[in-house]
């Protein structure tokens, strides 16, 4: 078990490191002179060489990263090249909004997924099983955008039951932050709802063929609660797995979805920092969506441990 | 009604095919009977009609009666049986390493057995009771254990001691050794007679084995092509086998012939519902001739008896 966490740790850390590096030299490769961008054409070659000396982008590139990088990690994300305000503060501010969003669309996700793949699966012979199969093969279909635009039509314009878009800080209001997150959320949950339950359907459909399901049925337990004590836990292995790859899809949705319910999330901060040719905003918001995803993963690697007991090598 | 298990007409069909045809067998109170066969003669299926846990798309139909059960198992619905299940009735599979839930800790397993039916006032009683019931089977230090840490001979001695928590009228054993080490074998097939005997219980022992059958059971059933095609004492059966099937089944068993080739069966066993009508054997049969291609009727009684034209001569047995 601590052998597996220092090794999980440690892949952890590689690659943040790597990729790291990669955002680093991928922005760093992009065509055009971040300080000639924020002067504009007309701006004399003297002022952007003073503005290069300024942002420190005259310095030899691996100078620039490990400066770069060294500031993440005291928490200081630089100042944009544009607004020249800190770059910090904001992240940390739309990163919330963006957090709130994309644990809702879970939520969503696994509430739906859960009980209908498991459904699914145990009357997968059925009417109901193959209706709702049909159904979720069509919510695979749907994007993120699309739902939302369809989500607000309906109750936002049709029914007046939520409002279209906007955002309120759950502490100023939280009725109100409720209702404006519940459209966004079902447009990101809905989509990954549908995915997941294709997951969850075939993790049950295999736990169901299990000779142990049989062993507990010979006990006396009904199908419903055998599957339930018995075949639950071992299928989440699989679909845990692929929760934590959606996050990153959820992450990515987020991006589309906030633009759409105007919502100030990192997604649109991203979104209005590449209009911007705000380069080092882009640089970092990339690297905080990197982090979130491999420290997700890294959680999910211990999950793992914690749903089965035979990958905790060490004991016995 | 005197036996435990009474079933009658038993027949298994997925689909068009034909798997088990007119099987009638009963069981005792306390008696040990084995159920053998090769592969695909239909011995499992029996034992899961039995139990009701057919896969969805195959059917029984006919009579299964437990003791102590007013209903048909044949045609009960899942809530009825459910009670029966593990209650009166409990099984043993063949596979050990994949019969335990990998997830939960064996104690946990076996405490549940008794929780399902409230057989134990509680949690607590159910574990103590777990751990006497995984001391019975020589297995005193597991209960915190995963399966994963049991070697497979282990894993089926907790799923014996799970399958007798609530002293079962019926034990039925679907080749419970057929995938253990011949050291292990021994001791596992002790456990499952001390287990059912010190309860009483009957046990049905399906196997093909028929060196097992004779060291544990008392009665025998031949089972060819989803027909019982002989049944009787175990000596008898063994020394003086009438139907064709089960003399050619233990001559080719015989391994004291060391010096000659062991007779086989010729021919194999026709894929699932290929069977030949009137008699299953035929061709195979040495001895058959047209009348086998009508259906032979039952000689003898229910406890000693055979299915075939052309039977064996009978022997005096050598032991009896």
């Amino acid at each position: 078990m601590i052998i597996r966490l220092i090794e999980r740790t440690a892949v952890l850390l590689v690659s943040l490191v790597v990729s790291s590096v990669l955002v680093f030299a991928f922005m760093a490769v992009l065509p055009g002179d971040p300080a000639r961008v924020a002067l504009g054409v007309n701006a004399s070659e003297e002022a952007v060489a003073q503005l290069r000396e300024q942002f420190g982008l005259d310095r030899p590139l691996p100078t620039q990263y490990l400066d770069w990088l060294g500031g993440l990690l005291r928490g200081d994300f630089g100042i944009s090249y544009v607004s020249k305000a800190a770059i910090g503060p904001q992240i940390i501010d739309r990163f919330q909004v963006t957090l709130w969003l994309v644990v809702a669309g879970m939520i969503i996700a696994l509430v739906i997924a859960v009980p209908a793949g498991t459904v699914m699966a145990a009357r997968h012979r059925h009417v109901s099983g193959l209706a709702l199969s049909a159904l979720s093969q069509v919510g695979v279909a749907v994007p993120a955008f699309l739902a939302g635009i369809l989500l607000i039509t309906l109750f936002a314009v049709k029914l007046g039951w939520l409002p279209a878009n906007g955002w309120t800080p759950p502490a100023e209001d939280p009725g109100m932050f409720l209702q404006q997150l519940i459209l966004p959320a079902l447009a990101l949950g809905l989509v990954q709802g549908a995915v997941l339950t294709r997951y969850v359907r075939s993790a049950v459909l295999e736990v169901l063929r299990e000779d142990y399901l049989r062993t507990a049925r010979a006990k006396g337990l009904r199908p419903f609660p055998a599957l339930w004590r018995h075949g639950l836990r071992n299928a989440a292995v699989p679909v845990v797995t692929v929760l934590g790859l959606q996050l990153a899809t959820l992450l990515i949705g987020a991006v589309v979805v906030e633009r759409v319910f105007v919502i100030p999330g990192l997604g649109s901060l991203l979104l209005d920092a590449v209009s911007n040719r705000d380069l080092l905003l882009v640089q970092d918001v990339v690297m905080v969506l990197v982090v979130a995803v491999l420290v997700v993963n890294f959680f999910v690697d211990l999950l793992y441990v914690a749903l089965d007991p035979r990958l905790r090598v060490s004991s016995r | 009604m005197n036996s435990v298990l009474a079933v009658e007409d038993l027949t298994v069909t997925v689909r068009d095919k034909t798997l088990v045809q007119d099987v009638s067998l009963t069981v005792d109170p306390g008696e040990r009977v084995g159920l053998i066969g090769e592969s695909g003669s239909g011995k499992s299926l029996t034992a899961l009609s039995v139990m009701g846990l057919l896969p969805e798309d195959v059917h029984a139909s006919g009579s299964v009666r437990l003791a102590g059960v007013d209903h048909d198992l044949i045609g009960a619905d899942e809530r009825r049986l459910s009670r029966v299940r593990g209650r009166q009735l409990a099984i043993v599979f063949q596979e050990p390493m994949t019969a335990l839930n990998p997830t939960m800790r064996v104690g946990d397993q076996v405490a549940e057995a008794m929780l399902i039916h409230d057989t134990v006032p509680g949690r607590r009683a159910a574990r103590a009771a777990a751990i006497e019931l995984l001391g019975r089977v020589q297995l005193p230090d597991v209960l915190r254990a995963y399966p994963h840490q049991l070697s497979g001979g282990q894993r089926q001695r907790v799923v014996l001691a799970l399958a007798l928590a609530n002293d079962p009228s019926l034990l039925i054993c679907d080749e419970p050794t057929t995938a253990l080490d011949v050291t292990v074998q021994a001791m596992v097939l002790d456990l499952i007679v001390r287990g059912v005997t010190d309860r009483s219980s009957a046990l049905l022992f399906i196997t093909h084995d028929l060196a097992v059958v004779a060291t544990v059971c008392q009665r025998v059933l031949v089972m060819y092509g989803g027909r019982i095609v002989e049944s009787g004492p175990v000596n008898e059966v063994f020394t003086s086998p009438r139907h064709r099937y089960t003399q050619g089944l233990i001559a080719a068993s015989d391994l004291e012939s060391a010096d000659r080739r062991l007779p086989t069966i010729p021919g194999n066993v026709p894929a699932a519902g290929q069977f030949p009508n009137g008699c299953v054997f035929r061709t195979r049969c040495a001895h058959a001739t047209e009348i086998c291609a009508t259906a032979p009727p039952w000689s003898g009684t229910a406890s000693r008896g055979f299915a075939c034209h052309h039977p064996a001569p009978a022997l005096e047995p050598a032991d009896a």
